[in-house]
């Protein structure tokens, strides 16, 4: 009995054996390569610390690094406040027609990328259609420019809000209404509710979704890229140029920028994690 | 105070407003981009001035297209397969009779999360644009990280699948029916689990369609899918690349709609209570 299971053990660790190549081929090792790259100089020799000197000090890189932290906090912040809002104006509607909006925000976290500077380009491009309208309208401070960090910023907070939607969705409605009609029978006004115990229930997953929209900010390219071909200094946009782009490659600094922007997403998530457990233990 | 009012008539009206306002929102870029697919000129006007389906014709007899339809349904094809044949028995073995493993194979999966695509590009560029593994600008490559990719919806979706139709009652059961073990998780588990391994591949599919940085980067022009056919076009002819982007999103509708129709089929084994330890009938 006792070998005839150890045998079948073995036949179970084998079969683990392909999944594990394919980690080590297509995740481990290239990690492993880049983090050894980022500590070479450039041409792949020696061990240096030169490239993290240079992607920290530099102000063509620091200023993508700021400029990136900037753009995922400020549409994070935005999405998730619109998505919050959002999302429970959906709960107040009966099941069929919340799962239908649902839905339909749930399928536009694929309108994203190149499709979706598109769209964008049409809508707010020079001659967009609400460009051209809003001027139409005489509603000129309604316009601004698709190619400019105001424009960019738009597309992101696009692009986090279906997504903010569906990681907030189920916390809000757990929120039940048998708690609205509670407080308010002892006494709480909308308000009151909403800052004594909607939020605070809803603080954990608010972070938790906040961190997911941060890093999907960070780690975005594909939107930047295609709407003006490499004229945002952000920080993918560097990385992306540094390792794939025409001019020569310069692999080890790409690697060390990498590895800052996954160091970045990384405290963000710890810091996220602190704060959390404090806001519970302050309650 | 306004006690159990359940629908202030102020309420409804903003509900309604911001819903109108959110979905409005997300929906507008798809819908300018269709109407500029069927349009014949809309340069500096608010409406176009004409429309036709002319776009479409093009679109499908351009032949640079239907080739970056077929390679993108090629890698999707043979990532989903591999995906399927590899991660399935994984997951399958790790839940049911390595537990302690369990842990650990959730925080791998979710890895790709954590790790944006521009980021993962840099190692792979750096280990297969040589030689030994020069893999990279061909569609090994994209194989390869898009099997990663997609971990985390294969994962969950057969992980839920599993625990659903109560995978180790159902291994017993079939046990002391006679079978085998290999037997008893063709025959019995498989057919079982497949409204989840559907759900897992069609999500798969739908990421792998719209995936554009890492193909771009890992092998851009010289295995052009869909993405970067897309990203040629939208600097050369805006026609065809809003018609692309209309064509790409109506397979996005099938696929979630397909989603849809499998997530929320009931597993189909008839099992006895949870706490019951009676044989499925």
């Amino acid at each position: 009995m006792a070998g005839r299971s150890t045998s079948q053990h073995k036949i179970r660790l084998l079969l683990l054996i392909p999944f594990l190549l394919w980690l080590f081929a297509f995740l481990l090792l290239p990690a492993i390569m880049m983090v050894i790259s980022s500590f070479q100089n450039e041409g792949g020799q020696g061990f240096t610390l030169g490239q993290y000197v240079k992607g920290l000090t530099h102000p063509l890189y620091t200023t993508a690094i700021k400029n990136s932290v900037i753009l995922s906090l400020v549409s994070a912040l935005v999405g998730i406040t619109v998505a919050v809002i959002g999302a429970y104006s959906f709960t107040t509607f009966s099941a069929k027609m919340r799962d239908r909006m649902l839905n339909i925000s749930n399928i536009m976290t694929n309108f994203a990328g190149v499709p979706l500077a598109f769209g964008f380009m049409i809508l707010f491009g020079i001659n967009g259609m609400l460009t051209l309208l809003f001027k139409k309208l005489g509603l000129s401070f309604l316009v601004f420019d698709l190619y400019s960090w105001t424009g960019l910023a738009w597309v992101y907070i696009y692009f986090q809000i279906p997504v903010a939607i569906l990681l907030i969705y189920p916390s809000l409605y757990a929120i039940k209404q048998e708690w609205k009609e509670s407080a308010a029978l002892l006494g709480a006004n909308t308000w009151q509710f909403w800052q004594r115990i909607g939020v605070p229930v809803l603080l954990p997953a608010i972070a938790g979704t906040f961190s997911v929209l941060f890093a999907n900010a960070m780690g975005a390219y594909a939107t930047a890229y295609a709407l003006v071909t490499q004229n945002f200094n952000l920080l993918p946009i560097q990385i992306g140029g540094m390792v794939a782009g025409d001019v020569f490659p310069r692999v080890e600094l790409g690697s060390a920028l990498a590895i800052i922007l996954f160091l970045i997403l990384a405290i963000a998530l710890f810091i996220n994690e602190k704060m959390l457990r404090l806001a519970r233990k302050g309650q | 105070m306004h006690t159990a009012e359940k629908k202030k008539p102020a309420g409804r009206v903003w509900h309604l407003f911001v819903v109108i306002v959110i979905l409005t929102f997300l929906l507008l870029p798809l819908l300018v981009t269709f109407l500029f697919s069927i349009s014949t000129v809309w340069e500096n006007t608010i409406m176009p001035l004409g429309l036709t389906f002319d776009a479409y014709t093009n679109l499908f007899s351009d032949e640079r297209f239907l080739f970056a339809l077929g390679r993108s349904f090629l890698v999707a094809v043979i990532t989903v397969a591999l995906s399927l044949i590899i991660m399935v028995p994984t997951i399958f073995i790790v839940s049911l009779y390595i537990p302690r493993l369990e842990k650990w194979l959730q925080t791998v999966v979710l890895l790709p999360f954590a790790i944006p695509g521009v980021v993962a590009a840099v190692g792979l560029i750096k280990l297969y644009s040589s030689p030994p593994f020069a893999i990279s600008g061909t569609i090994w490559i994209l194989i390869g990280v898009y099997f990663i990719i997609i971990l985390p919806y294969v994962y969950q979706s057969t992980r839920n699948s599993l625990r659903s139709v109560n995978a180790e009652e159902l291994m017993e059961a079939a046990e002391v029916l006679g079978a085998g073990k290999s037997r008893a998780f063709i025959r019995v588990i498989l057919p079982n689990i497949m409204p989840g391994i559907i759900v897992a591949s069609l999500l798969s599919f739908s990421i792998i369609f719209g995936e554009f940085v890492l193909a771009n980067m890992l092998v851009g022009g010289s295995y052009e899918v869909v993405q970067v056919y897309l990203f040629h076009m939208l600097g050369t002819d805006g026609h065809l690349s809003s018609a692309t982007i209309v064509t790409f999103f109506a397979l996005i509708f099938i696929l979630f709609a397909l989603v849809l129709k499998f997530g929320n089929r009931k597993p189909q084994a008839k099992l006895p209570s949870d706490d019951g330890k009676e044989e499925p009938a």
